[in-house]
C-alpha cells in the first residue's frame, strides 16, 4: 500500500510529530538554570524541525498533487491513498467490524492539509517565550498537530474520529496549563463543549456503520450501499434529518458558528499566543471540513431539507460575530484578542454561507475563505501576542501610536488588517467576493443581508488600527520595551517574529495578487462535489440566470 | 432417583469440572498452616497467593469445556472461562498491589488472612459464575460475600473501615433476604431450582405473570446489589471509601464481574428459549418485558452514578460512584439481550478491569504518601511526580472513554450492541452521561496539572513495584485502544452461555 510517491507520505506527514514527540520527551532537563535553558532550546528546535519537514512533505505534496483528478466520493481519483485494514474483529449477530487505516486526499483536503503543516511551523515560533514546562508543552503541541493533520488525511470514518478526539486531550492542557488567568473555566468549556458535539457523531457514525458495512466515509456516500430496512435506508426519512443534525450541530460548534459559538471568546482570550494561532489557524477549519467531507455527501438530502437553514446560520454567524467584534471597542471591554475572536466567527460564518450556496464558485470561496482566515488570523494573533509579550497587556485603548514606535511591524501587520477587512489585491478579497458570487446565486437577499459584515467588518478592524497603531504614543511606553534588551533589542520586531509573520504576509499578497494556484487545486473536486449534490438541493442561478 | 453407582461415577467426572474451585480450596487449607507456621515472614501468604492463583489459572486449561457437572448444577463454558480469567487476572493484580499499601502495613497487623480470604473470595465468585442452580447461586453469593465482609473490615481499629463493613453486612443481608425470598417464590411456582428445568417449564407451561415477576424481580435484586445497580448502590461509596484501598479496587472489579456473570446466565440460561444452533438473538420465554426493565435500571445507574460523582472530594468515593457509573454502562450492554450484548460486555469489563484497577493504584499510591484521598491535595501532582500524574491522566482518559484508549473501544462495542437493538434512547443518555463524567474525571487531572503549577513541596517518592505496574497496565490502555482484535475476537468466542437439556 503505498502513495504514488513510493512512499507512504500521508502516513509521514500524519506521524512525524509523533516521532518529535518523542525525542522532545527524550531530552534530558538539568537541575540547574544553565542546563535547563539548553534543553529548552533543544526541544524549542527539535519542534521547529519536525514541524518544517512537516512543511516540506505538504510542499511535496503541492507540487505532486493532480489537479486533474476529482476525488470527493470517489476512491480511485484520491491521490497518495494509502488502505490497509486495520482492525477486523469478530462479533456475535453482527459478524465481522471492519476498520480500516485509510488515509487520502482530495481538492478538498489537500488545501487543508497544507494549511495545517504551515500554520503549525509558524506557531512553533510564538511558542518561544513559553518558559515554564517546556517539555510537556511541546510534547502536547505536536500531539495536537498529529491529531489535526489526522483529521484532514483521513477517509475511514472511526479514524477521523479517534483523529478528532486525540486532538481534545492536548489542547486541554494547552489553554489550561499555559493560558491566561480564567484559564481553568475556558479549557473545560472548550472540552465539554466539543465532546458533546462529538459523542452524538459517534452514534450516527454507529448507525453509517450498521447501514453501509463498512467505515469508509466514501461508501456511505453512495445511495446503492445502504442496506434495504437500515437504520439510514432511503432518502428523506426523519431519522436521516435527526442524524444530519446532530452531525451537523457537531461540526457548527467546531466552527463555531452561532449560537454554539461562546466557547471560543473564553479559549482564544484565555490560549497563549501560538495556541490561539492553531485554534484559529486549524481547529476551526476542522468544523466546515466536517461539513463537506461527512454530514453534507453523506446527507445530501437531508441538506436539501435544511439548506437555508444552513445559509441562514452562515449570515446570523457572520453579523452577530461582527457585532461582538464591534462591541470590543466598548468602554471597559477593550480586548484586542476578544475581538479577533469574534472577528473569526464572522469569518467562519462566510465559509458555512458559501457552502450553502451548492454552486462552485461559493464552494470554491468557502474552502478558499478557509485557507485565507487561517493565515490571516494566525497572523492577527501573532500581532497580538507581539505587543502582549513586550507590554504584558491587550487593551485596545492602552495603546496609540505604535506605528512611530515599530514600523516594520506596522507595515506587515497593515497586511494582516486590510486582508481580514477584504481589501482588494489581498487574499481575503478574493475568497469574500467568490463566497458571496456564490450566494447571491442561490440566496440574494441573505447575500444582502451578509453585506452588512463586511460593513462592520471595516468599522472595527480600522477601529482597532487607529486606536493601537495611530494616534499618540501613551507616555507609559516611551521607554524601551525590555530595557537590559536581552529579549527584545531594539523596539521593532525579532528574528523569530520575523520568521513567523513574514511567510504569512507573503502567502496572503502572493494569493491576493494570483489566487490560481490555490482554486486549481481544489476546482476539480468542487465541480465534482456540486455535481453529487446537484439532484438533492437547491442551486439558485439568481445572477447568471442559467 | 438416581442410584447411587450413577451418581457416584457423575460426582467421579465432575471432579474434572471443578479443577480450579479444587486447586482453591486445597491452597486456602495450606494457607491457613503456613499463616501458623511462618508467623514472622510478612508476605510469605501473598508470595504463596500468587503462586496460587497462577496454578489456578493453568489449571482452567485443563479442565474440559463445555461440560455439566454434579448433577446439572455447575457448568463450565467459555463463557465462565473468561470471567475466571478476569478474576483471576484482578486478583494478581491486587496481590501486587497489596505489597505497597500503607494502610495494610500499620501496625504491623498480621496480613496472612489477607491473603486466604482473598483465595476464598475468589473460590466464591468462581462458584457464581459456574452455578446454573439458584440454591447453589445463593450459597455461592453467600460465599463471596463473607468474604468481603470481612476484607471491607480489614483495618479494623480504622473507624471508618469498621463502619464499611458493618454497613456491608447490614445492606448484603437485607438483599440475600430478597433473594431467597425471590428463589422460594420461584420454585413454588415452578417446582425446580435449575434454572434449564425452570426454562423448560416457562416454555411448556403457561405461568402466571405478576408472581412469575415479583420472584424474578426478588432474585434480581440480589444480583444488582452485587453490581451495585440503583436502586441497590447504598452501599457502594460508603464500603468503597471506607474499605483498604486495595479492596475497594477488588470490589469494583471481581465482585461486580462475578454478578454480572451470574445475572447474564440467570438471563440467558432462565428466560431465553434455546432457539436453533447458534442461539445468538435471544427469544425471551416470558411475556415480561425485560429489556425495559434493565434498560431502566441502567439508565438510572449510570445517571445516578455520574451525576452523585460531580460533588465527590475524595478520590475513593469519587471512583466509587464512577464505578456506579460504569455498571450503568455495562448494563446498556445486558439490556440487549443478545450475544452481541454478552460480548460488549466482556470486551468492556477486559478494558474496565485494565483502566479501574490502574486507576486505584495511582490513588493509592498517592495517598501513601499524603496520607489522604482528597482531591484537594493531589494539587501540583504533575510537578512532584510527573510519570506517575501522567499514568493517571491516561487510565482517567480512558475511564472518560476518548480514543485512542481502551476505554472508548469498550464503548463503542456497548454503543454498538445497544443501537443494532435500536435502543437509540439508551444509547443517547449513555453518550450524555460520557459528557457529565467528563467533568469530574478531568477535575482530578486539573488539579494534578493546572493548579499548584508553582508547588514548592517536594517531589513524592512512589514504590517501584506499583509504578511499574501502572506503567504496565496505562501502556496495556493504549494499546487495546489502537489494537483490539484479540480482545473482541475471545470475547466474540466466549460469548456463548451453555445450555444444556
Amino acid at each position: 500500500m503505498q502513495s504514488s510517491l513510493g512512499f507512504p507520505i500521508l502516513t509521514w506527514i500524519t506521524f512525524l510529530p509523533i516521532i518529535g514527540l518523542l525525542l522532545v520527551l527524550l531530552v534530558p532537563v538539568g537541575k540547574d538554570e544553565k542546563s535547563r535553558e539548553v534543553s529548552h532550546i533543544i526541544m524549542r528546535w527539535i519542534t521547529v524541525g519536525i514541524t518544517f519537514i512537516q512543511l516540506i512533505f505538504a510542499i511535496i505534496i503541492f507540487i505532486n498533487y493532480n489537479r486533474a483528478l476529482t476525488g470527493v466520493n470517489d476512491v480511485s481519483t484520491f491521490q497518495f491513498v494509502e488502505r490497509m485494514t486495520w482492525i477486523d474483529a469478530n462479533f456475535p449477530v453482527i459478524g465481522h467490524i471492519k476498520i480500516e487505516y485509510f488515509l487520502g486526499i482530495d481538492g478538498l483536503s489537500a488545501p487543508m492539509v497544507l494549511l495545517t503543516a504551515i500554520v503549525c511551523f509558524v506557531a512553533v515560533f510564538p511558542s518561544f517565550v513559553i518558559e515554564k514546562g517546556v517539555k510537556g508543552y511541546f510534547a502536547m503541541y505536536l500531539l495536537l498537530d498529529t491529531g489535526m493533520m489526522g483529521v484532514f488525511v483521513a477517509l475511514d470514518f472511526f479514524l477521523f474520529y479517534v483523529f478528532w478526539e486525540l486532538m481534545l486531550l492536548p489542547m486541554y492542557f494547552l489553554i489550561g496549563i499555559w493560558g491566561g488567568p480564567r484559564k481553568e473555566y475556558a479549557a473545560i468549556k472548550f472540552f465539554i463543549y466539543t465532546l458533546v458535539g462529538s459523542v452524538f457523531m459517534l452514534l450516527v457514525m454507529i448507525g453509517l456503520y450498521y447501514s453501509v458495512g463498512s467505515f469508509s466515509i466514501l461508501d456511505m456516500m453512495n445511495p446503492n450501499n445502504y442496506k434495504p430496512d437500515s437504520i439510514f435506508a432511503g432518502m428523506h426519512t426523519t431519522i436521516r434529518y435527526i442524524a444530519f443534525m446532530a452531525l451537523f450541530i457537531g461540526f457548527a460548534i467546531k466552527v463555531p458558528s452561532v449560537p454554539f459559538h461562546t466557547w471560543l471568546p473564553d479559549a482564544h482570550v484565555e490560549a497563549p499566543t501560538p495556541i490561539s494561532v492553531i485554534l484559529a489557524g486549524v481547529l476551526l477549519k476542522m468544523g466546515t471540513y466536517g461539513m463537506i467531507r461527512i454530514a453534507f455527501p453523506i446527507f445530501p438530502d437531508a441538506v436539501g431539507y435544511f439548506q437555508s437553514l444552513i445559509a441562514w446560520v452562515g449570515m446570523i454567524s457572520i453579523i452577530y460575530g461582527a457585532l461582538c467584534a464591534l462591541g470590543q471597542h466598548k468602554v471597559g471591554q477593550r480586548d484586542f484578542k476578544k475581538l479577533i475572536a469574534y472577528s473569526s466567527v464572522s469569518h467562519m460564518g462566510y465559509v458555512v454561507l458559501g457552502l450553502a450556496s451548492m454552486r462552485p464558485e461559493g464552494i470554491s470561496g468557502a474552502i478558499f475563505q478557509m485557507f485565507n482566515h487561517g493565515t490571516i488570523t494566525s497572523m492577527l494573533f501573532m500581532i497580538v501576542g507581539v505587543i502582549y509579550d513586550r507590554a504584558h497587556t491587550r487593551g485596545l485603548d492602552e495603546f496609540g501610536g505604535l506605528a512611530n514606535k515599530m514600523p516594520v511591524y506596522t507595515g506587515i501587520m497593515m497586511v494582516a488588517f486590510f486582508a481580514a477587512i477584504g481589501l482588494p489585491g489581498l487574499s481575503g478579497f478574493i475568497s469574500e467576493a467568490m463566497v458571496f458570487l456564490g450566494s447571491f446565486n442561490t440566496y440574494p437577499y441573505l447575500t444582502i443581508a451578509s453585506g452588512l459584515g463586511i460593513i462592520l467588518g471595516a468599522a472595527y478592524m480600522l477601529w482597532a488600527l487607529q486606536k493601537v497603531f495611530f494616534g499618540k504614543l501613551p507616555e507609559r511606553w516611551n521607554k524601551p520595551w525590555d530595557p537590559s534588551g536581552k529579549k527584545f533589542p531594539g523596539d521593532d520586531l525579532i528574528a523569530r517574529e520575523y520568521a513567523a509573520l513574514v511567510p504569512l504576509a507573503i502567502i496572503i499578497i502572493y494569493l491576493g495578487v494570483y489566487p490560481a494556484p490555490m482554486l486549481d487545486l481544489m476546482n476539480a473536486s468542487v465541480n465534482h462535489f456540486v455535481e453529487f449534490m446537484k439532484p438533492y438541493v437547491l442551486i439558485g442561478n439568481f445572477l447568471t440566470g442559467m | 432417583m438416581l442410584e447411587i453407582g450413577n451418581l457416584v461415577s457423575n460426582l467421579q467426572s465432575s471432579l474434572l469440572v471443578f479443577l480450579p474451585e479444587i486447586v482453591l480450596v486445597f491452597s486456602l487449607l495450606i494457607l491457613i498452616v503456613t499463616d501458623l507456621i511462618f508467623k514472622n515472614i510478612r508476605f510469605l501468604n501473598g508470595y504463596l497467593s500468587l503462586i496460587v492463583f497462577a496454578v489456578c489459572g493453568v489449571s482452567l486449561f485443563f479442565v474440559p469445556r463445555n461440560q455439566v457437572g454434579f448433577l446439572n448444577t455447575y457448568i463450565f463454558d467459555d463463557f465462565s472461562l473468561y470471567f475466571k480469567i478476569i478474576i483471576l487476572i484482578t486478583n494478581f493484580i491486587i496481590v501486587l498491589m497489596s505489597f505497597n499499601s500503607n494502610e495494610l502495613k500499620e501496625k504491623s497487623r498480621p496480613l496472612g488472612e489477607f491473603y486466604i480470604f482473598l483465595v476464598g473470595m475468589t473460590f466464591g465468585m468462581f462458584l457464581v459464575i459456574g452455578s446454573v442452580n439458584l440454591i447453589l447461586i445463593y450459597l455461592a453469593i453467600e460465599t463471596m460475600s463473607i468474604s468481603s465482609y470481612i476484607l471491607a473490615g480489614y483495618t479494623k481499629e480504622i473507624k471508618r473501615a469498621s463502619e464499611a463493613s458493618l454497613k456491608y453486612v447490614i445492606f448484603g443481608a437485607v438483599s440475600s433476604g430478597l433473594m431467597i425470598y425471590g428463589i422460594s417464590l420461584l420454585f413454588g411456582l415452578t417446582g425446580s431450582l435449575n434454572l434449564n428445568e425452570i426454562n423448560n417449564y416457562l416454555q411448556l407451561n403457561k405461568i402466571d405473570s405478576f408472581p412469575f415477576l415479583v420472584s424474578s424481580l426478588l432474585i434480581l435484586a440480589g444480583f444488582a446489589y452485587k453490581i451495585s445497580a440503583v436502586p441497590f448502590h447504598f452501599w457502594t461509596p460508603d464500603v468503597y471509601e471506607g474499605a483498604p484501598i486495595t479492596i475497594t479496587a477488588y470490589l469494583s472489579v471481581a465482585s461486580k464481574a462475578a454478578g454480572f456473570a451470574v445475572l447474564l446466565r440467570f438471563l440467558k440460561t432462565m428466560l431465553s428459549a434455546p432457539t436453533g444452533s447458534m442461539n445468538e438473538i435471544w427469544t425471551m420465554v416470558s411475556s415480561i418485558d425485560w429489556t425495559l426493565i434493565l434498560a431502566v435500571l441502567s439508565a438510572l445507574t449510570m445517571t445516578l452514578g455520574n451525576i452523585v460523582a460531580l460533588w465527590q472530594n475524595n478520590l475513593k468515593r469519587l471512583l466509587a460512584f464512577s464505578s456506579i457509573a460504569h455498571a450503568g454502562y455495562i448494563l446498556m450492554g445486558v439490556t440487549v439481550l443478545n450475544n452481541t450484548g454478552v460480548a460488549s460486555v466482556l470486551v468492556y469489563f477486559f478494558m474496565y478491569l485494565i483502566m479501574n484497577l490502574g486507576a486505584f493504584i495511582c490513588v493509592m499510591l498517592v495517598a501513601n504518601e499524603l496520607n489522604s484521598e482528597d482531591i484537594q491535595d493531589f494539587e501540583g501532582l504533575g510537578y512532584r511526580a510527573p510519570l506517575l500524574a501522567t499514568v493517571f491522566s491516561i487510565l482517567l482518559f480512558s475511564l472518560i472513554g476518548l480514543p485512542p484508549t481502551a476505554g472508548f473501544i469498550a464503548k463503542f462495542y456497548v454503543f454498538a450492541s445497544v443501537i443494532d437493538a435500536g435502543l437509540i434512547w439508551l444509547a443517547v443518555i449513555g453518550v450524555i452521561n460520557s459528557v457529565i463524567s467528563l467533568y469530574y474525571y478531568v477535575k482530578i487531572m486539573r488539579n494534578m496539572f493546572i493548579r499548584g503549577v508553582d508547588t514548592n513541596k517536594g517531589p513524592i517518592k512512589v514504590a517501584w513495584l506499583n509504578q511499574i505496574v501502572v506503567i504496565v497496565l496505562a501502556f496495556l490502555t493504549i494499546l487495546f485502544g489502537i489494537y483490539f482484535s484479540p480482545i473482541v475476537n475471545w470475547a466474540n468466542s466466549s460469548s456463548k452461555i451453555l445450555i444444556f437439556n
